[in-house]
């Protein structure tokens, strides 16, 4: 458990930032120029906060009050770095191994983190031959390495194009759900986070303006202008429970079921899913004889009202929270005010099945 | 050995080889020391070191041969304190070292600083988020990575120790056996009528020995930087 209340000046820019994150990954998510990576370079110890605190499990790494402020070397908090900072003088072992010259005893087997992220091919060779994703999952091994009690991983796979970055998220899915690690994870990336992040907390400007799990951040209507009014939407997490023969994928959840185009996933695991905020339709009336697979019931419980002609609309069916698009027309058309029925109707390609899920 | 070298010419290349041999010496650890600090510190009166290092490299060398003689000299401040625990610089041979190592100094923390600055800072922190002390990531990381450019500094170093007369002539004057090094017994012999041979040996010797050096630095160099990315 990492807790942080730091504020810290940078010429003109002010960073003033307070959340706490538990085991697995909590995404800092925001802008470019937001105070991300300072954010998190103060927690490693690269930057000194003005003032606050900084605890990690029982430590306190960092109080302006005390003057206790731990140097990086003695923080054992591993950082994955946008540019992997890999030595480029030591075989990807001996990067591996850094840690262990400094009396940094591992706690995780040196062969299963190499299992874990792939790494056996390329064990004997330089860095320099290596392609960005490799060297990122080589910079992530030896974080891993270093007996960290947090892990820092900047835009980790910004540097990377999209076929790389689809092969190493596997590995950071993995490292999420088998290891009892703290993760931070900083990324712009909305697909990214939907796919990974347990938790989130949104950086704005320096500050930190919410924080909480994935779905229920996701599903915020006054949230939605951060996301991106075309790449927001709520993040659910079903169990898939039936492949049936037409290629559909069935997958259960509280509200009733959703159906999909085949997701390759065994039966009874847990998928993270999203459904774009724009793809879905609310109607006031069950809607018959429409292509679309999917109609939940369920109740309007907050409405956002956009600066154009948008609003979000954010639906309850049972414990699922769906969040929906419209146009100010529609609303005011449908009559639509918080606690009104609807049904929330979407096509089956309008949820993307972004990965497995990991904690629930 | 048939050598036609006098003795005093020999006792002059072998001066000069213990002479360039210790000034290089001496000047490494100090050299990496004040380079880094040049490179990566920021601190107070920065320009001013980094001006007195460079100094030697555009005063004329008789000016810092003079400048040696006040400081250390048998009656300059320093060098009588010196005197007193039997530190002697003044007309012996480890004076020579002195002014061939303040001649040569630029040019080693020139060397240094430039392959250090080309040593990606963020390494270091890297190593720092690793449990790696300053000390500690700058002896795995940006020492094994500049050694290139030591190698560079420490043959440029040794070769302009061999080399340095007018600061050593003003310093510890041309005492055969004593403080004659190499271009001062040049020099002396070429006051000698009939002395040629023994000038023509000195010189082709010293040319010999520099231009092995350079070529020799070169290659190891190249070779070290291909070894260190892979």
């Amino acid at each position: 458990m990492l807790d942080v209340d730091i504020s810290l000046r940078r010429g003109s820019f002010q960073l003033q930032t307070a959340f706490a994150a538990p085991v697995g990954i909590t995404a800092v998510f925001g802008p470019s120029g937001s105070g991300k990576t300072t954010l998190i370079d103060a927690i490693a110890g690269l930057i000194r906060p003005d003032a606050g605190r900084i605890d990690l499990r029982d430590t306190r790494l960092f109080d302006s009050a005390k003057t206790i402020n731990i140097s990086t070397q003695n923080r054992q908090i591993g950082y994955v770095f946008q540019d992997s900072r890999l030595f480029p003088h030591m075989s990807v072992r001996k990067n591996l191994l850094y840690s262990t010259k400094f009396g940094r005893v591992p706690s995780l087997d040196f062969d299963h983190i190499v299992d874990l992220l792939g790494l056996a091919a390329f064990l004997d060779r330089r860095p320099k031959g290596l392609s960005g994703g490799e060297k990122q999952r080589v910079a992530i091994g030896r974080a891993l390495l270093s007996a960290p009690k947090l892990l820092l991983l900047d835009e980790p796979l910004s540097a990377l194009d999209r076929n790389r970055r689809d092969s190493i998220l596997p590995y950071i899915e993995k490292m999420r759900d088998d290891l009892n690690l703290p993760i931070l994870y900083v990324s712009h990336d909305v697909s990214e986070i939907t796919r990974l992040a347990d938790m989130l907390v949104l950086i704005n400007d320096g500050v930190c303006l919410a924080q909480g799990r994935t779905e229920d951040l996701m599903s915020d209507p006054a949230l939605l202008p951060y996301f991106g009014l075309h790449q927001g939407g709520s993040v659910l997490i079903a169990k898939i429970v039936r492949h049936h023969i037409d290629g559909l994928t069935e997958l259960a959840t509280d509200a009733g079921s959703l159906f999909v185009p085949r997701i390759d996933a065994v039966i009874g695991t847990f998928q993270r899913l999203q459904i774009k905020a724009s793809d879905i339709i609310l109607s006031n009336k069950p809607m018959l004889g429409t292509s679309a697979l999917n109609n939940l019931q369920g109740v309007i419980e907050d409405i956002h009202m956009g600066d154009g002609p948008g609003v979000a609309v954010a639906v309850r069916c049972n414990d699922i929270r769906l969040i929906a698009r419209l146009t100010k027309r529609s609303l005011s058309s449908l009559g639509f005010s918080v606690g009104s029925q609807c049904y929330a109707t979407f096509k089956s390609t309008a949820i993307t099945a972004t990965g497995r899920a990991g904690r629930r | 050995m048939n050598s036609p070298l006098p003795p005093e010419a020999l006792q002059a290349l072998m001066l000069s080889l213990r002479v360039a041999f210790w000034s290089t010496l001496v000047s490494l650890p100090i050299g990496i020391f004040v380079a880094y600090a040049l490179a990566r510190w920021s601190f107070w009166g920065k320009g001013l070191i980094n001006g007195i290092v460079h100094l030697p490299l555009v005063l004329p060398p008789v000016v810092t041969g003079y400048f040696l003689l006040i400081v250390f000299g048998p009656t300059g401040f320093v060098g009588s304190a010196l005197e007193q625990i039997g530190i002697v610089f003044a007309f012996h041979w480890t004076g020579a070292v002195l002014a061939a190592t303040i001649m040569a100094f630029p040019l080693m923390v020139r060397s240094i600083r430039l392959s250090i600055e080309a040593v990606d800072q963020n390494l270091e922190q890297a190593a720092a988020t690793l449990g790696a002390s300053k000390i500690g990531a700058f002896t795995t990381i940006t020492l094994p990575l500049i050694t290139p450019g030591l190698l560079a500094g420490t043959v440029l170093t040794f070769a302009k120790a061999m080399g340095e007369f007018g600061a050593t002539i003003t310093f510890v004057a041309s005492i055969p056996g004593q403080t004659q090094t190499v271009p001062s017994a040049i020099y002396a012999f070429l006051q000698v009528p009939g002395s040629e041979p023994i000038v023509y040996w000195l010189v082709g010797i010293s040319a010999t020995i520099a231009l092995v050096a350079v070529i020799l630095s070169e290659g190891i160099a190249r070779y070290l930087a291909k070894r260190i990315s892979g």
